[in-house]
């Protein structure tokens, strides 16, 4: 199947391992993967700091840049909420039915990678190796706005050599919440205690999610208190196999790992 | 229904009067609440236990979602006709013996229940628990006209005893523990024995004493209403302890503040709603005390009864096809229950009766934006309180567009607004934005892993590292591959 790569401008950025890893597991699973050259962000941030009109544009080049694909992903679920659930909001309060009408057509061939994975190419064994310890945030917009459910549970439940152990309160929301972690950062940080709290109470190695500004919030969190418990995208669990697990280039080609990455401090740590 | 415009839009609800506005913004307010430990620990512990017990009886119905969905419907429509439900609401009442009053406002509200009880000759009056007659600052009003009101729901009694405000919608002493309880009771509960325990029973008891002291001696009440049957003039308030049941019924004459939102048009809907707001509520399969009446009944409870009808802003939330879904609200408190930033932040740090995220969302629509602008980013979106919301209000949804209000407010440009279109301009133009890529690559240069950014950026920094950017964007790996 031909899929378009949505990269999300974080993962761009900040998290290119998660992006690069999604490319990695859906070639290897014999899909062609897409990057549609003229894409940068899909206007979240703006909408929900209260910028929509300063949306707007980002909407239709998005719907421009997307229109012509059949399945298009995206290693987010908050940016798939956003096309899901806004972008044809942000056309209509803009007065363009013609571009809400295209948003929705999008919105309708985008998908978050776990249900891309699970419900349209019907796998949940990926064949993926990762031997550690993981406990997994099942981020809010994953799963109150997308409805995610246990597709990245059942995906990473068939993962070889991890032990996936409960997060407790796993439901509760980290604290990011975008502008909301710099407009409301006490309030943010106390939430965020909380979540670090439960993950170091697993005693995991990493603790996974399926949103990079989840991920970005958490380990910034725990690299800050030098807990040595990082963070990973799920896409780079899913994309790990036994080679990789000895050679990180493998899966992150000559990328440089962020700092807050476990894979960039215990590569093949636990073979 | 509303008689007061400002070029032909609803009137919001004045400043200066009632209980909707705090004096700090949102992040202000909260800091105390979150610098409190012993907050934090009430909080945490009452939002858990109703959550688990809500939760539980939640699970027992089959059918929740066709009745959230049912509830929603039912307030949808009776929005969409409320002028004429309130007439007929006003028919009925009036044909069963009852007045009905019209207030544009919390001025007028007030106005017009002191003068009612002043008609009556009395200095003292009993209350039943009621947001609406908080949120227009009644009391104060009652007080300053030399009328003393006596809150009878033990909560709101802990909190009027405590020169407090209230910091939940359902469990207004939320933010107390039993000991602070206590304490209160000894230094100003009239008659109080001076050896009064902690211990719960007791503390109800000694509440039980007064209260029934006060009830028996007052024979004026003023009550809010949960709901108002439109073909029948009934009003319904639904309670857990029967003190609001002894308001309704002891005393000689009855005035009951309602919000127009209350009315429902029919008996058969209130079935939906009896069901609804115990369960999301208090988790209880049923409320203990539901009292209805309906006007007058000669030789049988209160033989004058008022009804005041509370636009106050309303009107102004009902003419915003996004926003009138806050009118919905049937006061549960669930939201409440499982906001992690109300968790956090308290009650209190809304600055408004209406805590939580439908504080969030009601109190700016009530007030106009300008006075309540920093209420919608209150929440990270998580979307637990939609989840949590008996009559489906897309409280996200509606923070979004509040915080879209609060932005077009603005008449002049902010630093925000200047960063926000010079980051939506480079999005908009895929050089500009590899080249802001790049610069935020170099970035990391320039300080130790994003630490001590500069306002408001700092927010970020002060509890958090910020990652390195990488060596190589995604789309620069892509080219290369």
């Amino acid at each position: 199947m031909r899929i378009a790569l949505f990269v999300t401008c974080l993962a761009d950025t900040m998290f290119p391992q998660a992006a690069i890893a999604t490319v990695r597991l859906l070639e290897r699973l014999g899909h062609e993967v897409a990057f549609p050259q003229g894409q940068t962000c899909c206007g979240q941030m703006h909408v929900n700091t209260g910028y929509q009109r300063d949306a707007v544009p980002l909407v239709r080049r998005h719907v421009d840049v997307f229109d012509t694909y059949d399945v298009i992903v995206a290693p987010s679920g908050s940016c798939v909420g956003s096309v899901r659930h806004q972008h044809a909001m942000v056309a209509r309060r803009a007065g363009d039915e013609r571009l809400a009408g295209r948003a929705e057509s999008v919105a309708r061939r985008t998908y978050e990678l776990s249900e891309l994975l699970v419900d349209v190419l019907g796998v949940t064994d990926v064949g993926a190796y990762y031997p550690h310890r993981v406990t997994y945030h099942p981020t809010c917009h994953s799963s109150r706005m997308l409805r995610v459910g246990d597709r990245p549970r059942r995906l990473l439940s068939e993962v070889r050599g991890l032990t996936l152990v409960e997060l407790p309160a796993a439901d509760q929301c980290c604290g990011f919440g975008g502008t909301f972690a710099v407009k409301n950062a006490e309030t943010s940080t106390a939430m965020l205690a909380d979540k670090m709290r439960h993950v170091l109470a697993t005693g995991a190695d990493v603790c996974a999610a399926s949103d990079a500004s989840c991920l970005m919030h958490i380990g910034g969190g725990l690299s800050r208190l030098r807990t040595g418990v990082g963070v990973v995208h799920l896409a780079e669990i899913l994309a790990s196999t036994e080679q990789a697990a000895t050679s990180r280039a493998e899966i992150l080609g000559s990328t440089e790992q962020a700092a807050t990455s476990p894979a960039a401090n215990r590569p093949a740590a636990r073979p | 229904m509303t008689r007061r415009t400002f070029l032909g839009m609803p009137a919001t609800a004045p400043p200066g009067v009632g209980h909707l506005r705090g004096a700090e913004s949102f992040p202000a307010a909260a800091r105390r609440g979150l610098a409190d430990p012993q907050l934090r620990r009430n909080l945490r512990h009452a939002t858990t236990t109703i959550r688990a017990k809500s939760g539980g009886v939640i699970a027992e119905l089959p059918d929740w979602e066709q009745l959230r969905a049912a509830g929603a419907a039912i307030k949808a429509d009776t929005l969409a006709r409320l002028p004429e439900l309130l007439e007929q609401l006003e028919a009925r009442v009036t044909e069963a013996g009852g007045v009905v009053h019209w207030a544009a406002d919390a001025v007028e509200a007030n106005r017009i229940v002191t003068d009612l009880v002043r008609a009556t000759g009395v200095d003292r009056v009993i209350k039943v628990k009621s947001m609406a007659t908080q949120e227009i600052g009644l009391n104060e009003a009652l007080v300053a006209a030399g009328i003393t009101p006596v809150e009878t729901d033990l909560a709101e009694l802990i909190v009027q005893l405590g020169g407090d405000r209230p910091s939940h919608i359902l469990v207004p002493a939320i933010h107390r523990n039993r000991a602070e309880i206590r304490e209160i009771f000894l230094r100003e509960m009239p008659g109080v024995d001076p050896t009064l325990t902690d211990d719960p029973t007791a503390l109800a008891a000694a509440a039980r004493r007064f209260l029934r002291q006060t009830f028996l001696s007052t024979p004026v009440a003023v009550s809010g209403g949960n709901f108002a049957v439109a073909e029948t003039g009934t009003l319904a308030v639904v309670e857990s302890e029967g003190n609001g049941r002894m308001c309704l019924t002891l005393p000689q004459t009855l005035i009951t503040v309602l919000g127009v939102e209350k009315v429902v048009p029919t008996w058969r809907d209130l079935e939906v709603f009896l069901q609804l707001l115990p369960r999301a509520s208090t988790g209880e399969r049923m409320n203990p005390y539901t009292s209805m009446w309906t006007g007058v009944t000669p030789g049988d409870g209160p033989q004058a009864f008022h009804l005041v009808l509370l636009d106050n802003g309303r009107s102004a939330v009902l003419a915003d096809e996004v926003g009138r879904q806050a009118l919905r609200c049937i006061r549960c408190s669930a939201c409440l229950n499982v906001c992690p930033v109300y968790e956090r932040a308290g009650g209190h740090a809304y600055g408004s009766v209406y805590p939580g995220p439908i504080g969030a969302v009601l109190s700016p629509q009530l007030t106009g934006i300008e006075d309540n602008a920093s209420l919608p980013y209150a929440s990270t979106l998580c979307g637990a309180c939609y989840d949590a919301c008996p009559v489906k209000i897309n409280i996200p949804e509606l923070l979004v567009h509040l915080r879209a209000e609060a932005v077009e407010s603005h008449r002049r440009p902010t630093a925000e607004s200047i960063a926000m279109a010079a980051a939506a301009y480079a999005m908009d133009h895929p050089r500009l934005y590899a080249a802001g890529q790049r610069a935020a690559r170099l970035s990391r240069f320039a300080g130790r892993r994003g630490r001590g950014l500069p306002p408001p950026l700092n927010g970020w920094t002060g509890s958090r590292d910020l990652p390195e950017p990488p060596a190589q964007t995604f789309r620069d790996w892509w080219a290369d591959r």
